[in-house]
């Protein structure tokens, strides 16, 4: 395939960047790049990949917009309140960039069908607001050998890890169940900064992009915790657990778990 | 002993873990913690003792992407 007059003018600070050039934009045209969630991190992690012209985003989530996410997930107007956020995000991601494909799915990411869907893709990004589907991605991903950049918010902290199957530390490796259910507050509990959920998820959309051109040091075998309260960023070295129950010499693990959703929380 | 706890240099009158845990009142199953990079298990934070210049980091988890 090649680019048109247009595409080339659109892509053309991408395409001067050495480290780009146009096989790079060529590399991000043809990849695929699953989105869990449509929500804070889901939100500015599709609009940058659209602006950069993947060609495949695949977006899941099964809720509609409410008048309280718009404080942070920036692809929903006041408009679509009630409208599903996967719809809304399409439109907009395609209103930015005509040339993506966008993939939705309206329903919720299960271990019934978390494999079939992830193996379609490239890159995953954990744009999700627990942790049983933190961990049912991490699982998923480990399974199907799919590069994830996970990422977490809340109040005004934010954490990303890029995790590549079989050579880097899994989530797993650092935690390795979900907590009890409740004992940890969602952004819907207690609150976030809704500018954290854009420099956390514009830090994964860089990764995927990374990872696509296969340029730089991808932020493996380290988790990147931001305090938004000091403007700090620290990184914490870690390393794959040999007593991982995923990846580890001697995993159990071998099948997806649907743990037991924690309550929903009244809007 | 003098010990490097997220980053920060703190003093405590603790040998173990798990006395950390206690003296931050931190709820063990809220938290992964490694010692000089090393990720110590649950079921070991009683028998892991520190000493001098130990670097510990605890990571809490952090949930909402929503
Ligand atoms: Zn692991």
């Amino acid at each position: 395939m090649s680019f048109t007059e247009e595409q080339i003018t659109r892509y053309s600070r991408h395409i001067l960047l050495p480290e780009v050039g146009g096989k790079g934009q060529k590399k991000l045209s043809q990849a695929k790049v699953f989105v869990v969630g449509a929500g804070g991190l889901g939100c500015p992690v599709a609009y940058y990949l659209g602006a950069a012209g993947i060609g495949t985003i695949g977006l899941i989530d099964s809720d509609v917009v409410d008048l309280s996410n718009l404080q942070r997930q920036v692809l929903h107007h006041t408009p679509d309140v009630g409208r599903s956020k996967t719809q809304s995000a399409k439109e907009k991601i395609q209103a930015l960039n005509p040339d993506v494909q966008v993939n939705t799915y309206e329903e919720r990411l299960t271990a019934q069908n978390a494999r079939e869907i992830i193996r379609q893709y490239d890159v995953v990004i954990d744009g999700v607001d627990n942790f049983p589907a933190k961990f049912l991605i991490n699982d998923a991903c480990y399974m199907e050998n799919k590069p994830l950049v996970h990422g977490g918010i809340l109040r005004f902290e934010g954490r990303v890890m890029t995790i590549v199957p079989n050579e880097s530390a899994c989530y797993r490796c650092i935690f390795k169940n979900p907590p009890p259910a409740g004992v940890v507050p969602t952004c819907q509990e207690a609150g976030i900064i809704g500018v954290v959920a854009g420099i956390i998820g514009t830090v994964q959309a860089t990764e995927a992009v990374k990872l696509i051109l296969k340029i730089g040091q991808p932020l493996t075998n380290r988790l990147l915790d931001f305090d938004a309260r000091t403007t700090t960023f620290r990184e914490i070295r870690v390393k794959r657990n040999p007593t991982c129950a995923l990846c580890g010499p001697e995993a159990t693990l071998t099948e997806l778990i649907d743990y037991d959703e924690p309550e929903a929380c009244a809007l | 002993m003098q010990l490097t706890i997220n980053g920060k240099v703190e003093n405590l009158d603790v040998s173990t873990v798990m006395d950390v845990l206690k003296a931050k009142d931190i709820d063990p199953q809220l938290v992964a913690i490694e010692v000089n990079t090393q990720m110590i298990d649950q079921e070991n934070l009683e028998t892991t003792s520190l000493k001098e210049d130990d670097k510990l980091e605890f990571l809490f988890f952090m949930g909402g992407g929503a």
